[in-house]
């Protein structure tokens, strides 16, 4: 059964944004609401003439600004709307205010980012600034390496979002331009099977139904607030065994098994580099180059950020002699990135010392090519070494200083 | 058809009384006109509110004074949220998984949620002709705050960012003309309207309701506490509002101009601000210059909607 759903399958060439639309159409949301914004665009232009060849039954409001965006996917979703946007850098910041409404509205909204950095400078292109800055917003999150993730984790991420365990707003991110502009291998499955995958939203409360009228968005005081929120607490963390549950189940009508992190040539490595999104793709050639010269070097890939998967990483990297991680976002005045504070709380929390340096790469669309990660993996066959870590500790990849 | 009292008596409030506001506010006697209109017309009603003195007032968790389906997003927009349940019901009743019971979608906000932060969004909505109807209850300030400016607040208006001190006399702009900026959107169906003048009120709301696409109502909501006058006399307020035409009552139905109640006799402004304890320091004679000024502003607003209305 399982294989021959994987060989019906059928291989297109597709931009990552095309990927996102092309699960958009497969799974026919109710609502869209998107507003365009460079390198998202294409999302909602493309979805926009599904719309008007009749080739989704969705309704697609296009919205006045990304704000109002968030504003009606809210409200679909509180009317019982399986409801979709898509977003990316500056259209996320103005979002802002209601992303937190949405989740603690637990509306299971499903949202591409097409990952852009924030301004100033004015930048179009790519970092992860944008998800990152949101990454306390109470949304899941998870990031696609290449195109084929872009379009598989589109899918997941409805079922992940309204999981009755979780029932929180999902961002599903890939990189500007590097994925969303360029052409990729995607396997795209039968419309039936992304269909039956997906099945049928049905919300435990509708703002639609007059018959049992409800209060949506009530106003909390001292009172109730902090245990809604202590929900939501618990119903993201939920997403750390759903997700991989979800990542089997798709595995069983793609051949491709998803979890919430990704390891690369880890199991016998020393030195491992750790990354989220498009920079694995370079990264994986590091490693094959350095193994080739003879350095034990692995990678893992951090394909979910929220939650943070720190039982999994933890797991990963405990054995590893230095870990470099890499973090394509700006985030000033922190002890480090995130993902580097995120995973040395990880490893501090669970008793264990690791050698651990910080990179800050990529910022505003600049390229990481393979022979700058195997600079990483020699730097970090040296700690392994020495048993020594250099200051300072948080570093700036291929920056003129 | 014409809504009769009796039949309203007899009809359950949709929203319940025990909710938190002051004595004295207009706001959900507003809210109960528009409210058993619709329902004395058949027809159910989802609400939205934005951030303000009626959400917070009307849905202390764990408790709600609604009887009717009601959503709180945020401040500035309850219209595009509210607008996307209309288009989800649209879209379920076009797929068949509704029954179409012509549900009608009513929005009560704020003047500092319309006039204000949430104007590009009712703009929006506009534009898109979603089918919703919004009422603005019209307090002339961001009073759930604590009685601040709004682009509703009239010129010489004390609050309390436009103090009375020894260099400024209150608010030194007059009002936007929010109704003028929709009707110039294209929408179909605009109106001001009053609490005392309830049938008038009602009968907007009907029209407003039955016409395809969105509608919006400006109704003046005079607010004790930010006006600064006893809270017995919120109804002679807005009553006296209409008759010194500090707030006409006229309709706007697809661009054609009506004065649906006319004063029989226009008052001074001067009795308006008297009346009111943030206009006071205007019948100072050195502020003289500032009642000339409403006066004038006034008078010239009700000549140019005369004009409009023939």
């Amino acid at each position: 059964m399982t294989e021959v759903m994987v060989r019906k399958a059928e291989v297109k060439a597709l931009e990552g944004d095309k990927a996102v639309t092309e699960a958009m159409r497969q799974i026919n949301p109710d609502i869209v609401a998107a507003y365009p914004v460079t390198p998202q665009t294409e999302i909602v232009m493309e979805f926009s003439q599904f719309v008007a060849e009749g080739l989704v039954d969705t309704e697609f409001i296009p919205v006045e600004s990304e704000f109002a965006a968030m504003s009606s996917c809210v409200g679909a979703s509180c009317a019982g709307a399986r409801a979709m946007s898509a977003t990316c850098g500056p259209g996320l910041e103005l979002m802002w205010e209601n992303l937190w409404v949405a989740s603690g509205l637990r509306c299971p909204i499903v949202m591409a980012v097409v990952n852009r950095s924030h301004a100033a400078p004015l930048n179009i292109l790519t970092d992860q600034t944008d998800m990152m800055g949101s990454r306390d917003t109470g949304w899941v999150q998870i990031y696609a390496e290449n195109h084929q993730e872009v379009y598989d984790n589109f899918i997941q991420a409805v079922r992940i979002a309204e999981h009755p365990d979780i029932l929180l707003p999902i961002m599903s991110g890939h990189a500007g331009f590097v994925l969303g502009h360029t052409l990729g291998r995607v396997e795209v499955l039968p419309d039936e099977v992304v269909r039956n995958f997906v099945g049928e939203y049905k919300p435990l409360y509708s703002l639609l139904d007059i018959d049992h009228p409800k209060t949506f968005g009530a106003y909390d005081h001292w009172d109730y607030f902090f245990e809604h929120r202590r929900q939501v607490f618990e119903a993201i963390n939920n997403a750390l065994r759903v997700i991989p549950e979800i990542g089997q189940e798709y595995g069983k009508i793609s051949g491709r098994y998803y979890g919430l992190v990704e390891p690369y040539r880890l199991d016998d490595a020393d030195v491992v580099i750790m990354i989220i999104g498009s920079g694995a793709g370079a990264c994986r050639e590091a490693v094959d180059e350095m193994r080739e010269k003879g350095t034990k070097a692995g990678m893992l890939k951090v394909r979910c950020f929220r939650p943070f998967p720190a039982e999994e990483v933890v797991k990963a990297l405990k054995d590893k002699k230095a870990v470099a991680v890499m973090d394509r976002c700006a985030c000033f005045g922190a002890e480090g990135s995130p993902l580097f504070t995120e995973t040395c709380a990880a490893f501090f929390n669970r008793g264990l010392r690791m050698k651990l340096i910080d990179y800050f790469y990529g910022l505003g669309g600049r390229d990481t090519v393979p022979s700058e990660f195997c600079d990483i993996f020699r730097e970090l066959s040296q700690i392994a070494e020495t048993g020594e870590i250099k200051p300072p500790l948080v570093r700036y990849l291929a920056v003129r200083e | 058809m014409p809504i009769k009292l009796k039949e309203i008596c007899n009809q359950e409030d949709k929203i319940a009384s025990g909710h938190r506001a002051c004595h004295g506010c207009p706001e959900t006697i507003i809210v109960r006109q528009v409210l058993h209109t619709i329902t004395a017309m058949g027809k159910p009603v989802i609400a939205a509110c934005p951030t303000g003195c009626l959400e917070v007032c009307t849905s202390p968790y764990p408790q709600t004074a609604w009887r009717v389906p009601w959503i709180h997003n945020a401040f500035e927009n309850a219209s595009s949220t509210l607008a996307a349940a209309w288009s989800t019901y649209k879209h379920f009743v076009k797929l068949g998984k509704m029954e179409d019971r012509d549900i009608k979608f009513v929005i009560f906000g704020g003047d500092g949620a319309t006039y204000d932060i949430g104007l590009q969004f009712i703009s929006g909505v506009i534009e898109r002709g979603q089918h919703i109807l919004y009422v603005c209850l019209n307090n002339e300030a961001y009073m759930n705050t604590g009685i601040q400016r709004s682009g509703a607040t009239p010129l010489g208006a004390w609050t309390t960012t436009t103090p009375v001190g020894k260099v400024l006399p209150g608010k030194t702009e007059h009002r936007k003309d929010i109704v003028g900026m929709f009707v110039a959107n294209g929408i179909p169906y605009a109106a001001q309207a009053a609490p005392h003048a309830w049938r008038d009120l009602m009968t907007k709301v009907q029209k407003a309701v039955s016409i395809e696409g969105p509608s919006y109502i400006d109704v003046i909501a005079p607010c004790p506490r930010g006006w600064r006058f006893p809270m017995d006399q919120t109804i002679y307020m807005s009553r006296l509002a209409v008759d010194t035409c500090m707030w006409p009552l006229y309709e706007v139905e697809n661009g054609k101009y009506r004065i649906t109640t006319r004063p029989l006799e226009k008052k001074p402004v001067i009795e308006y601000l008297k009346a009111q304890g943030r206009f006071g320091h205007l019948l100072l004679p050195e502020n003289k210059h500032i009642a000339d000024e409403l006066q004038r502003k006034v008078d010239q607003d009700w000549e140019e909607l005369q004009r409009r209305a023939k």
